[in-house]
């Protein structure tokens, strides 16, 4: 333990706490009367870092499975702000383990599951949710298929080696892996992970790609149907290696499943081979299979929605919107565009809708490697994001849960005068951020207030896919967006048609 | 017909989560059933052999089948010979417990049992002059272990020394293990004073003749009964023996009564055995070995079928790494001591009893025990607690040891390294504790856990033999 006169920097063992909640918890101490900054992170070699860039001297002993807690106090309150923070982090901390643990304590009550093979034989469960650091999962993975049970892998970081074989495994066990980084799935009308509240119906989904199932899904409901299961599979699943091992499971079940009446497949660009073995094999099983599938000369996932609406001889109805004037009329725009995103097939679709009319764009997610973006993220040309990315998810929160990354960027777009139009994604449902439209509509008005003081108009069009089912509501959160300046758009298609056109109203 | 994926799509979803905890917010706020895994990172350094043994395609059934064989294996009492003949111990061999050891870096209770056993053989005329020859390596010393043995504390088994001899016929295994001398001062404890030493003789001229006589005359005993059965009456079959002992004393009693001995010598043999609340130990950790060694040796399996320590070190084998030992230094064990005895006496853990929680019983019993706190420390909340947590390292509940106090759950058994090395829980044993120095015995019981690198070593050869 170090402790100098206004910084306190405390390591404990053998004590572990997932990211989003120490996240809750650091905001809360923060906030703590007399505490200038404070951070309590597992001591990874990412947290170590910002810790240290926090000028918090963290002894080199720290590990990974160690607990860091970091305090700084403002220099007007002292030593007496180091205690009231510290005072903060044990009642956060006892705060999250008494709603999460199953409550120890008692006269020799069984402890908590440990494992989840545990867990799954304490509940009796049938699915297992699998949300542990990347390098755990497959431990995690394996535990589950031997318990008998599928699993909705979120983790991201397994290598595709390993997903290959917890695919065989499962597929031997009559389970199924639904991922890894899959953060979408629902099973008889239950929400996993990130799922929006839709109606219930005779649809079934097989999705490699989350909030491209959620975006279909929204679609739908608006439409007036239902789903009745969404099955994950995975983004990697039907590339070459994979070779569509999930999607094939899923594909059995759903033809064998009395509910559902269409299948509808959303995929991530899949391998061509790969898609015709999964449309020869729908074949085989007799299963009227539509596909909403992106890629280059493809269907953007609306559209695919649309013919889909057409082809059962269901009306396509006109996809919510709320358009906002321009913010400021009569000064200048920069000239390109900024995709700002958390969900990766959002800003997949958006880049191959822009890439259309716009030509190159750089993004951490492009498809060339020429387009790549370097680490620091930053190019004056048109520019697409996905925050949810592998790469800027070690160490922390996806940004559905964890803004923050995305919410600097919005405010450094707003001082950037190459920056034309802000086209910024945002998802509702269970797993989702309970309140998102607050502070993301103060970060809307405020980079147009920015920018309109450094004598440039600023559109921000946002891609919002949610339902009025969601704890959140989506025409409430549309309304809120609208009011702060923003046009919103249900249709990720139609969000990203309209920046293109304020880019194109501006040229 | 069956529904794929195990009826996934038919049946109410009932969740189990691992992770980040708002995903299991989520589900209960669908009203979803969740169980929360309290999920922590494993051992440092541990994640990649993890996932290769996780991995490797043989573990699932190769722990069920180490599971099955475990709680099959029968127990018989069968006969009582010396360890000569049953064993095949020539003279000059000692046997001691735990993992292999050096006369170097024995610690002072090994040491002093040692020299008992070469004074009891007659190789030595003084503690000095035996304390000579085994420093001068003039004896092999060998884990009893090597040879299906087991032997509590020290361990020490010498050519003249009776055993008791256990068969489990399912599985074609037999084991040995000495007998009990009772408490206080005794060779097993490291004493090797002349009542010591006067102690044994008499055992090898009359306790282990008669009770060969009687095991001839009415046994097979089924001991791993004797086990069910004293698991409902509060002993846990490690330091709380004392219904085991009564139950064993009533079968060898009519074959004692009737055996071709002087009145004086059966009198003394039954007020022996009687005095001695630990005088089953020494069939219930034979009985034990029985079933470990039922399950030892079956590839790709990731059970623990050997925990012994020799009073250096701590050793553990595991069935899908064959005879390979994984040690590290034994700790001391925290507990009630005896008399003016404190903490400074006592020497690091030592003995094969440990086999006790190795086969579901011992510590991994203890809520069927609460007695037993009053011995070796801790509350009865502890005891109960210290069995459940055993659950989340062991592969199966036994199917004939039960604990009543849990709704007759079966004990944990069968403990899977891949577990010990994810929640980083150690086996809980329960142990006498010896005193540091030679010749002192037995200075207290308490609570042990096995030194942690044990486990990620055992992980580590088996991640290098599995098959993927």
């Amino acid at each position: 333990m170090t402790t100098s006169d206004l910084t306190h920097v405390e390591l404990r063992r053998g004590t572990y706490y997932d990211s989003v909640t120490l996240m809750q918890v650091s905001q809360r101490v923060a906030r703590a009367d007399g505490v200038a900054a404070a951070q309590v992170a597992m001591a990874t070699e990412l947290n170590v870092e910002v810790l240290r860039g926090m000028g918090f001297p963290v002894p080199d002993e720290a590990a990974p499975n160690d607990l860091v807690i970091a305090v700084r106090a403002e220099s007007a309150a002292g030593s007496a702000g180091i205690e009231a923070g510290l005072a903060a982090v044990d009642e956060a901390l006892t705060a999250t383990r008494s709603t999460t643990s199953g409550g120890a304590g008692g006269f020799g009550s069984a402890p908590p599951p440990r494992t989840v093979g545990a867990a799954v034989r304490t509940g009796a469960a049938s699915i297992a949710v699998i949300s542990v650091p990347g390098q755990h999962a497959v431990t995690e993975t394996y535990d589950a298929i031997a318990a008998g049970v599928s699993v909705m892998l979120f983790s991201d970081n397994v290598s595709v080696a390993d997903e290959i074989a917890l695919k065989d495994a499962a597929a031997a066990a009559d389970v199924l892996v639904m991922g890894p980084d899959c953060g979408t799935a629902m099973v008889g009308g239950v929400a996993l992970g990130f799922a929006n509240v839709v109606r219930g119906g005779g649809i079934g989904l097989v999705a490699a790609s989350g909030t491209g199932a959620q975006q279909v899904m929204c679609l739908l409901d608006v439409a007036g149907l239902g789903v009745s299961h969404c099955l994950g599979v995975g983004g990697r699943d039907l590339k070459a290696a994979v070779g569509g091992r999930s999607t094939r499971q899923a594909l059995t079940a759903l033809a064998a499943d009395p509910d559902t009446s269409h299948v509808l497949v959303v995929s991530k660009p899949p391998d061509e081979a790969v898609l015709t073995a999964m449309r020869a094999y729908a074949g085989e099983l007799g299963l009227d299979v539509a596909w909403a599938i992106l890629g280059e000369g493809r269907d953007d996932l609306t559209t695919s929605v649309e013919g889909f609406l057409r082809g059962l001889g269901h009306e396509v109805p006109s996809w919510p919107s709320a358009v906002a004037p321009d913010p400021a009329p009569d000064l200048p725009r920069g000239g390109s565009l900024r995709g700002l995103f958390c969900g990766g097939t959002l800003a997949d679709e958006a880049m191959f809708l822009a890439a259309a009319e716009l030509g190159a764009i750089r993004s951490n997610i492009a498809h060339e490697n020429d387009l790549l973006l370097g680490p620091a993220l930053t190019d004056a040309g048109h520019l697409v994001i996905d925050f949810g990315d592998d790469g800027m998810t070690q160490g922390r929160a996806h940004p559905m849960i964890d803004p923050s990354l995305r919410m600097e960027r919005i405010a450094a777009e707003a001082l950037d005068p190459t920056c034309g139009v802000l086209l910024l994604d945002l998802v509702l449902g269970y797993g989702s951020h309970p309140d998102p439209a607050e502070d993301l509509a103060h970060a809307i008005a405020s980079a147009q207030a920015t920018a309109r003081e450094a004598g440039r108009s600023l559109p921000v069009v946002v891609s919002l896919t949610g339902t009025d089912g969601d704890p959140q509501n989506a025409t409430r959160t549309m309304s809120k967006l609208h009011a702060a300046g923003a046009s919103v758009f249900v249709s990720n298609r139609d969000a990203t048609r309209h920046a293109l056109s304020s880019l194109r109203s501006h040229s | 017909m069956t529904t794929p994926l195990r009826g996934l799509l038919d049946r109410d979803v009932v969740a189990a989560t691992a992770g980040v905890g708002l995903f299991a917010e989520a589900l209960r706020d669908q009203a979803v059933p969740v169980t929360e895994t309290e999920w922590a990172p494993p051992m440092a350094g541990t994640e990649a052999d993890l996932a290769t043994v996780m991995a490797d395609r043989r573990r699932v059934e190769a722990n069920a089948l180490a599971f099955a064989r475990m709680t099959a294996a029968e127990a018989k009492l069968v006969d009582v010979r010396p360890a000569a003949q049953a064993l095949s111990l020539e003279r000059g061999t000692f046997l001691h417990a735990g993992p292999p050891l050096e006369w170097a870096r024995a610690s002072g209770p090994m040491r002093g049992a040692l020299i008992g056993a070469v004074l009891l053989e007659g190789l030595a005329d003084t503690p000095e002059q035996a304390e000579e020859q085994l420093a001068a390596g003039h004896y092999t010393l060998e884990p009893c272990h090597h040879r299906d043995a087991v032997g509590p504390m020290a361990g020490v088994v010498s050519p003249s020394m009776w055993m008791y001899e256990l068969r489990d016929d399912v599985h074609d295994n037999t084991s040995w293990c000495s007998l009990n001398e009772g408490l206080g001062k005794v060779l097993r404890y490291g004493a090797y004073g002349p009542e010591v030493i006067d102690r044994l003789h008499w055992m090898t001229r009359v306790l282990g003749p008669l009770l060969q006589q009687s095991v001839r005359a009415s046994g097979p005993f089924d001991i791993k009964s004797i086990i069910a059965q004293m698991l409902q009456m509060g002993d846990e079959g490690h330091n709380r023996n004392r219904a085991g002992s009564l139950m064993l004393l009533r079968e060898l009693l009519p074959g004692l009564i009737t055996a071709d001995a002087p009145s004086a010598d059966i009198a003394e043999v039954v007020r022996f055995s009687g005095a001695n609340e630990h005088f089953f130990l020494n069939l219930g950790m034979p009985a034990c070995k029985l079933a470990t060694l039922a399950a030892h040796n079956i590839p790709g399996c990731t059970i623990v079928t050997t925990m012994a320590r020799n009073g250096t070190d701590f050793g553990i084998r595991v069935s899908g790494a064959g005879e390979e030992w994984f040690v590290g230094p034994a700790n001391t064990p925290e507990g009630l001591f005896l008399g003016s005895f404190g903490p400074e006496d006592a020497n690091p853990d030592i003995g094969d009893s440990a086999i006790t929680e190795t086969g579901g019983i011992g510590g991994f019993a203890m809520a069927a025990a609460p007695a037993i706190v009053k011995f070796v420390g801790g509350d009865v909340p502890f005891a109960l607690e210290a069995t459940q947590r055993m659950y989340g390292i062991t592969e199966g509940e036994h199917t004939a040891y039960t604990v009543p106090i849990l709704e007759f759950r079966g004990t944990p058994t069968g403990i899977d390294v891949t577990k010990v090395v994810r929640t980083g829980i150690l086996p809980q044993i329960n142990t006498g504790m010896a005193g540091a120095v030679a010749g002192v015995g037995q200075v207290g019981a308490g609570l042990v856990t096995p030194p942690v690198q044990c486990f990620p070593a055992a992980l580590a050869s088996l991640a290098r033999r599995a098959e993927l």
